[in-house]
């Protein structure tokens, strides 16, 4: 993808953004509404056309061969797209007829996928009656149904609770492992992002602000930090040091220790404590979160950027919505 | 041609499972059917009329509106399925707008013409009596046409609506003045002179005047006339609505 950008009249939604997806892997992006992972999905998955720049789908450009990439993705949106009252084995069979699939074909893909996403004996039922967790997988079987190469999940779990969530992210680990299929989703959500993306895209405003693996980003915005609860914390804070510590400070009975790789050291640490002879009442060990990734880059947190972006881009957008 | 099947039977299994909207919108025309029909029987008489009596005469316009009711709704339902995200569904796929607007728009007609062979069916208990095969044949033909016409009208009216809220608009500035004005409730001879040309540019007279052929055998305007003009207005109207269905934004 080359400087693909997206112009909504004076509102440029996604400003020339540039880059590459590895086959077989789970690439992210993320940020706010209204950062334009949406908007970039739509331009990728042919639905909208791009102001400028260009960009290829499994080697096929999306300007001069829409079909060709349409028929090597597989979609599912951010916003319900069932027909509900059809059931559920019918939205996949409307969606297998679309792609022209054989008929023996098509029946055998549809009872392996909804048994895969455990729809299978909901298959009779309008999809109306389904609760918003069974019409999310019931989508990602029905994007499966073709076989695509890529498949594009935009915020998946958008309003789910907690368990299906975590049932959902299994899923798409299952399917990437096993299927070989190349994954790109858009979330908010940075747990979501951490769990299951081999790389992120961090997005906001329309532009990429840095791109890596989870681990390597959140390695970059700086140390991990031990908190110890000690009676003697002011004299840990004084005396303790090891080539690996950058820093520590006390305040009220409490040592934050600034270090790297905290997992690594934490014992060498705790026999620090030994060797001295303090009084440990608890350690604990936070790490960078993805949220301080954002914070670090955008000087704001992704909730802070929320209301203001997104109004923006729904009223662009979504002004027919209600 | 199997994915134009593939939209047609998605249109016609929702029909089938809808029947509050099979009864629903069998209300409107047999309410005027009744009212009109009996009310005003022995009141009007059919000017150079071979014979027929008022009820018979509007018959033939009667399904002609059931046939326009539900085409043209069935038509801007895709507007739901923009709201509801469907269409996404159906515009991501690798198929050409054309298909997708064909498939709709020939399932919207079936639609339409099961609503109005409904009124037809009703319309032989009270009192119309079919002359021939032939005459029933070509009032389908009549009614297929009109069905798959303004089908496309109401796609075509959907491309460039947003929202639902512009329907009420739509039926009662566009859909009733095209009723009113086809010569469904009344002979289009009797009308002011000044009103004929604009019943002459309405699609559905001709429609009105093809099916009052097939039912009655009498008709305003010669029958091939009729077929000619309805049969060009079809293709205009699927032309129009493929276009600007192809520009629709979702």
């Amino acid at each position: 993808m080359e400087n693909l950008t997206k112009r909504f009249g004076d509102f440029t939604a996604v400003d020339a953004i540039s880059f590459d997806i590895k086959k077989g892997e789970i690439f992210g992006l993320l940020g706010p509404n209204g950062a334009g992972k949406t908007t970039t999905i739509s331009m990728l998955s042919t639905l909208l056309e791009p102001t400028s720049g260009n960009a290829q789908v499994n080697g096929i450009d999306i300007q001069e061969d829409q079909d060709g990439v349409r028929k090597s993705i597989g979609i599912v949106f951010q916003d319900q797209s069932l027909d509900e009252e059809l059931t559920a084995w019918e939205n996949m069979d409307f969606h297998g007829r679309l792609y022209r699939i054989p008929k023996e074909i098509r029946e055998e893909r549809i009872t392996d996928l909804l048994q895969l996403v455990e729809l299978e004996e909901r298959k009779e039922s309008l999809v109306k009656t389904f609760s918003g967790g069974m019409r999310r997988r019931l989508e990602i079987a029905r994007g499966l149904l073709h076989e695509p190469a890529v498949l594009f999940l935009d915020e998946p779990t958008l309003g789910l609770d907690p368990q299906t969530r975590n049932h959902l992210w299994t899923y798409i680990q299952t399917l990437n492992h096993t299927k070989g299929i190349t994954i790109i989703l858009t979330t908010h959500y940075m747990d979501e992002a951490d769990r299951l993306c081999d790389r992120i895209a961090i997005i906001d405003r329309g532009t990429i602000i840095a791109m890596d693996t989870p681990e390597e980003l959140k390695k970059r915005v700086g140390s991990d930090v031990v908190t110890v609860t000690s009676p003697d914390s002011e004299r840990i804070a004084q005396e303790i040091s090891a080539p690996w510590i950058s820093g520590a400070e006390q305040h009220d009975g409490q040592v934050t220790i600034r270090l790297h790789d905290a997992e690594e050291h934490i014992t060498e640490l705790i026999r620090l404590f030994g060797d001295h002879g303090y009084a440990i009442t608890s350690v604990s060990i936070h790490k960078p979160t993805l949220e301080d990734v954002f914070l670090h880059y955008t000087g704001k947190t992704i909730r802070e950027d929320e209301a203001g972006a997104a109004d923006r881009m729904r009223m662009m957008m979504m002004g027919r919505r209600h | 041609m199997d994915i134009v099947y593939t939209l047609w039977l998605r249109s016609v299994k929702r029909y089938v499972r809808s029947k509050s909207r099979i009864i629903g919108s069998l209300g409107m025309p047999v309410f005027f059917l009744l009212a009109l029909g009996f009310g005003l029987n022995s009141v009007v008489q059919i000017p150079g009329g071979a014979g027929e009596n008022y009820l018979q005469f509007l018959v033939p316009g009667i399904i002609a509106m059931s046939v326009l009711f539900t085409s043209v709704f069935s038509g801007i339902q895709i507007i739901w399925d923009k709201q509801f995200g469907f269409l996404k569904e159906t515009l991501v796929a690798p198929v050409s707008r054309l298909e997708i607007m064909l498939g709709q728009t020939l399932g919207g007609a079936t639609t339409a013409v099961i609503q109005g062979a409904f009124i037809l069916i009703i319309s032989l208990f009270i009192g119309l009596k079919l002359t021939s095969i032939s005459g029933f044949v070509i009032a389908f033909l009549f009614m297929t046409l009109i069905g798959i016409c303004f089908a496309a009208f109401g796609i075509a009216i959907a491309s460039k609506m947003e929202d639902m809220h512009g329907f009420q608009l739509i039926m009662n500035f566009v859909v009733f003045p095209i009723f009113g004005l086809s010569g469904a409730l009344f002979p289009i001879e009797s009308l002011p002179e000044w009103v004929v040309p604009l019943t002459l540019i309405d699609p559905l007279t001709y429609g009105v005047e093809g099916i009052r052929y097939g039912l009655l055998g009498t008709s305003a305007i010669h029958p091939l006339i009729c077929l000619a003009a309805l049969s060009a207005f079809t293709i205009v109207m699927i032309v129009v609505g493929a276009l600007l269905f192809r520009k629709a934004s979702i």
